[in-house]
Formats: C-alpha cells, sequence, structure tokens
C-alpha cells in the first residue's frame, strides 16, 4: 500500500498566541513549532497499515515554509519513508490555496490512501482535507476513528454528533484522522538517526489567487468572574439549569 | 566555536522530552515510594533505545554519542531520579566496561543485548572494605581449568538485583594489588553460586535497586575474562571516567526541573499583597540558580563533546561531576527555601529531589576523590 500523509506544522499547543502588530496574524517570534497532533494519528495509521501489508511506503507531504522540514524529519525519525516540502513564504494560507497546491502535486504521486488530520489546531478549519478529495475527485471519509482494509475496499468507522457512523468506499481515497484512531508511537532514538539520511523534496508551492482574506484577528473576550449560584442542596437544580443552559457544559 | 545543537540532538531532545512527560513523570512519586522502576517502564525505555544510546549501532546501540547520551540523561532526571541512575549505572558503567575492555566476541554476546536493552547491566566495584580506595578489595578469582572461581561480596551495587549480567572486579594476585593483581570478569547472574543479598533502604534515588551481590565458588568461563588478567584497576577507572560525565548531566535535569518549579511557584505564590517573585531575597536566589545551571551545562557539554571528538576526559570528567553535583546541592536547597513549607511536604516532587540530589557527591567516586583526580592532572601537567 501507498500512502500520503499530508501535516502541518503549527504552533505547540501549549504556545501562548500573540497577534502579531498588523492585527491580522499570528506573532510567530516565541513560537514552538510541532506536528498537528491530529496529523500524527494520520502518520500512526499510515506506518501500520504499511508494516502490516508489508509493502509500499509513506510519503510525508507539507506545505508551509522552510522551517516546516522540521516537521516533516520528525514524521521522518517515526517511520516514514520519504518526504516533500512545498515552499511557501505566505504564513496562513487560505485552505482553497493550501488544496490546489497539494492537489497538484499528489495527481503525481501515486496512492492508495490518502490521510490528513481531521483538523489543523492553529486555524481549525478542517477545509483542506475534502478539499483535495474534491479537487482530486475521490471519496472523502472524515473524523475517522477506526479504520479497516479488505479487497481493495475500505471500511470506516466514522465520529457523528452523539453516535457512531460506518462507511465503506472502494480505494483511492481521502481520510481525515480523528483521535481515537490510535495511539502515536515516540520516535525511537534510531529512528531520529536515520531520519538525516531520508530524503525530503523541496520544490516552490504552485500558489493560486487566495479566495479569501482574514481581515482581523482577536483575542477571545476574557472569562467573566465565577459566581456562587447558592448554599446546600437547595443551590443544586438551579446550578444544573445554569449548567446547561448558561454554560453549555452538561 | 559552536555551541548549538544539531538538528537530531534536538529531536532527541524532543522526543525524551515527550517520553518523559508521559511516561515517566507521572510515576515518579509512585517509584520512589515503592521502591521499584516498573519493568514495564524499563522496557519501553528499551523499544526506544534508550539503554544503548551511547554505544555504536553496530553493537546494537543508537550512536547518539556521549553528547546524546547527556541529553538522554538530562531529561530523565528533570522526572525521576531514580530511573535516570537505572538508566546509567546499565549503560555508563555497567556496559560501558565491557565497550571499552571488551574483546569483539564479548561485546557481540553481551554489549549488543545490553545496548539493546534486553539485557540489564550493572558494575560491581565496591566491597565492605574497599569504595574510592580499591586496594581493599576482598573479592578473589582463582583459575580452576576453563574457568575462574569468584568467590567475596560486592555491596551497593546499582541495578544489582536486576542485572542479567554484571561487570565484577576482583583480586587475581594479591601481592600485586592494584598495579597488576585485580582483573575483570564479566558475569552473568544465573551462574551458580552467584545470590544477590539485601537490597538496600536508602535516603534517595529509592526507586533503584542498590543491592548486596554474594560470589560463592561462581565459575566464570576464561574467555569472560575483561581485558587483559591483572589490567582490571585499570578498566574499572577508565569506564569511571567516561561514566561519571552522564551524573554530572542528571544533574543539571534535576536543576532546570527545580528552578523550573521555583519560578512557578515564586510567581503564584502571594504573600504581603504581590507574588513572592518580586522580593528582591527569591530574585537573588533564582539567579544564583540560574548562573549555576548554566556553568553546570556548559561545562558539562563541552567534556560530552570533547569526548565525542575522542579526547581524553579524565579530568573534566572529574570536574563536571563535582561542580555539578555541587551546585546541584546549593539549588536544590533554594528550591526548598523559595517554597517554603510546602517544599519540605512529601506530597510535593521538591522534597524528594532534596532526598534524591545528595547521591551525586558520593557515588560513581565521593568528590574528594574526583578532587584528588583533579589536582593530580594539575600536578602532572604542571600547571592547568
Amino acid at each position: 500500500m501507498n500512502v500520503v500523509v499530508c501535516i502541518k506544522q503549527v504552533p505547540d499547543t501549549e504556545t501562548r498566541i500573540a497577534i502579531a502588530s498588523d492585527g491580522r496574524s499570528v506573532n510567530t517570534a516565541d513560537v514552538e513549532w510541532v506536528v498537528n497532533p491530529y496529523d500524527e494519528y494520520a502518520l500512526e495509521e499510515a506506518l501500520q497499515i504499511r508494516d502490516r501489508t508489508g509493502e509500499g511506503e509513506v510519503v510525508v507531504l507539507s506545505m508551509g515554509q522552510e522551517r516546516a522540514a522540521t516537521a516533516i524529519r520528525s514524521c521522518l525519525a517515526m517511520g516514514a519513508d520519504r518526504g516533500m516540502l512545498l515552499k511557501t513564504d505566505t504564513p496562513f494560507g487560505d485552505a482553497y490555496g493550501t488544496a490546489s497546491a497539494l492537489t497538484a502535486v499528489l495527481k503525481e504521486i501515486e496512492f492508495d490512501l490518502l490521510f490528513f488530520g481531521k483538523q489543523a489546531v492553529d486555524d481549525d478549519n478542517a477545509q483542506v482535507g475534502p478539499l483535495v478529495a474534491q479537487m482530486l475527485n475521490l471519496p472523502c471519509v472524515t473524523v475517522v476513528t477506526k479504520l479497516e482494509l479488505e479487497n481493495g475496499r475500505a471500511r470506516a468507522h466514522r465520529e457523528v454528533e452523539g453516535g457512531l457512523e460506518i462507511v465503506e468506499t472502494c480505494l483511492p481515497a481521502v481520510f481525515t484522522a480523528q483521535k481515537d484512531l490510535n495511539q502515536p508511537r515516540y520516535a525511537s532514538l534510531k529512528g531520529i538517526m536515520t531520519a538525516k539520511k531520508k530524503q525530503i523534496e523541496e520544490r516552490e508551492a504552485q500558489l493560486v489567487d487566495p479566495k479569501l482574506e482574514v481581515v482581523e484577528m482577536l483575542k477571545p473576550p476574557p472569562r467573566p468572574a465565577g459566581r456562587i449560584v447558592g448554599e446546600g442542596k437547595e443551590a443544586v437544580p438551579e446550578l444544573v439549569q445554569l449548567l446547561k443552559d448558561e454554560a453549555k457544559v452538561i | 566555536m559552536d555551541f548549538t545543537f544539531t538538528e537530531e540532538q534536538k529531536m532527541l531532545r524532543e522526543t525524551v522530552k515527550r517520553f518523559v512527560d508521559q511516561e515517566v513523570r507521572p510515576l515518579a512519586q509512585k517509584i520512589d515510594e515503592e521502591r521499584n522502576v516498573p519493568r514495564d517502564l524499563i522496557d519501553k525505555m528499551a523499544q526506544l533505545g534508550f539503554l544503548g544510546i551511547v554505544f555504536p549501532e553496530k553493537y546494537g546501540g543508537v550512536g547518539a554519542g556521549e553528547i546524546g547520551y547527556c541529553i538522554l540523561l538530562e531529561e530523565l532526571a528533570r522526572a525521576c531520579a531514580s530511573t535516570a541512575t537505572m538508566v546509567g549505572a546499565h549503560q555508563s558503567i555497567g556496559a560501558m566496561a565491557i565497550y571499552l575492555d571488551g574483546n569483539e566476541e564479548q561485546k557481540q554476546k553481551y554489549l549488543v543485548p545490553l545496548a539493546k536493552g534486553e539485557k540489564i547491566g550493572a558494575f560491581a566495584l565496591t566491597e565492605p572494605n574497599a569504595g574510592s580506595d580499591a586496594a581493599g578489595l576482598e573479592t578473589t578469582a582463582v583459575e580452576d581449568g576453563d574457568t575462574y572461581l569468584l568467590n567475596g561480596q560486592k555491596i551497593y551495587i546499582t541495578n544489582g538485583s536486576i542485572a542479567d549480567i554484571v561487570s565484577v572486579f576482583a583480586v587475581t594476585d594479591k601481592e600485586k594489588g592494584v598495579r597488576g593483581g585485580i582483573s575483570a570478569f564479566i558475569v552473568e547472574t544465573d551462574t551458580p553460586g552467584f545470590r544477590v543479598g539485601h537490597i538496600e533502604d536508602k535516603m534517595g534515588i529509592r526507586g533503584s535497586k542498590t543491592a548486596e551481590l554474594f560470589f560463592e565458588n561462581v565459575p566464570v568461563p576464561k574467555e569472560n575474562l575483561l581485558g587483559r588478567k591483572g589490567f582490571g584497576f585499570m578498566t574499572a577507572m577508565k569506564t569511571l571516567d567516561v561514566g561519571r560525565l552522564s551524573l554530572a548531566a542528571a544533574c543539571i535535569g534535576a536543576a532546570k526541573e527545580l528552578i523550573d518549579l521555583s519560578t512557578q511557584h515564586a510567581k503564584t505564590r502571594v504573600q504581603f499583597g504581590k507574588p513572592i517573585a518580586e522580593q528582591q531575597a527569591i530574585k537573588w536566589m533564582l539567579a544564583e540558580m540560574a548562573a549555576d545551571i548554566f556553568a553546570m551545562e556548559s561545562l558539562t557539554y563541552r567534556a560530552a563533546w570533547m569526548r565525542d571528538e575522542g579526547m581524553r576526559i579524565t579530568r573534566e570528567s572529574a570536574i563536571a561531576k563535582m561542580f555539578a553535583s555541587e551546585a546541584l546541592d546549593r539549588i536544590v536547597d533554594k528550591a526548598v527555601q523559595i517554597h517554603g513549607g510546602i517544599g519540605y511536604m512529601a506530597e510535593y516532587p521538591i522534597e524528594r529531589f532534596y532526598r534524591d540530589s545528595r547521591i551525586n557527591r558520593i557515588f560513581e567516586g565521593t568528590n574528594e576523590i574526583q578532587r584528588l583526580v583533579i589536582a593530580a592532572d594539575i600536578l602532572r601537567k604542571g600547571g592547568y
């Protein structure tokens, strides 16, 4: 099985995000960069499929700035066979533009499965996977929590509101990974040492005119102070009511 | 001159850090309380290559060199000194003796499974009457046909009770003493006559197993003589020369964790209407901690780099071990002070770090012995 995994380098989830002086982008000065966590589930699934079938290769594809090569290198350390970086200087490209650039390259690669994370944790768009599937005219299954392959077909479990949906598709197909899909491995130290010897092909991304423009970025409003609803048993019904209707947590 | 870590070294640190955050730190208190590093954790570390990071790939290792190894121990020691000690005794001294002085057959037979973490190693030098002074060794090895028969007792042997393979030092010629009378042997612990005695209860690093070992007519095949007969003292000293450097790296890890915990505490603990971090007394302590850490880090990694470049580091590793262990003592003391009462309570990690730190001035050669090693080098050269 040949598997391609598209990944994105994103700020570490623990990074405190600051808005840049232009008011419409993120200040990247003190940002630690990591592989988008959902993409790691996608990569792990790809590695398991390759190892189970014992054939084919796992290719990691990413569009990003020069530094995104580090993210690809981490994937190679986890066990991917080779990487491709589509270089761009645009910090946060719009999803359509990213999908177009990825599609241009994916048309040249033969694959059976194409994986994405279900969304990138920086812009939370969750668009690139389905857009690429559309552009390549391939079936697309999103938010996958379990994947079984048999006789050239795939059976996927996907998370839907309040339940589970099981779908079948022919291959090749596009899948976007949800976190229950598997438990991503740690890169072995040997994997890290050999990652340098693996190839990362760099190309300029073929950009199209952006369909989307970020107009302004704002910090979320500060959290309102907590309040005491009442005391003792009597307060419980109102608390439950508020948690349900106002906080919408239960 | 270039002080930056390579891309692999950075990635290695990130990976170890992530493993430590998810698999080691959550267990650290339990490891201390239950006095045991779980086998399951050892196996996970083995799978990722932690137990052979310093050895070349051809001997089952990772080939990350001394710098890679120091990074590993630094990150492990941020969370759990017991786990770092277990890995250190296995690799820095147990397996290292075989790497440095073993022949090719011995390396294939013993170093490979040790580096892969399939077997656990230990280093057995200390005895009731011999610690820093190897001349007091009483364990004997007497030729008997195709074997040497080992008799005697070793104490304070880290990993002693969990080891499969032990590098053992014994007297082969009492007359010659340390100058030609001590030999090193590779002993498999399932050999008849080998017995584990008492497991020590300790102030700190409680999860690491410190055991007493008994040898009663233990037959060790002649091919398991490690290095040349009579040169065992040299093997021991060479091994410790290298081994003690990673110990300095473990001190850096503990020190960084302590300054991080102290900073968080100082910024959130409010007294007299403001966080205590705004008090000059606290700032000075944090500044002194940072200065010590910068020095520890600089000299340890410089020595590690020298080792990877093939230079001799007898003096430098002694300086690193001495300085880093004493700096950690200063740092852990300040960390307790900044934390106040909560730093003294067992439910908070500072107390464990305080107990765990003290051993570093003692094991793998006391700091007094390190000073003798450093001074001997200065005097021999006639200056710095």
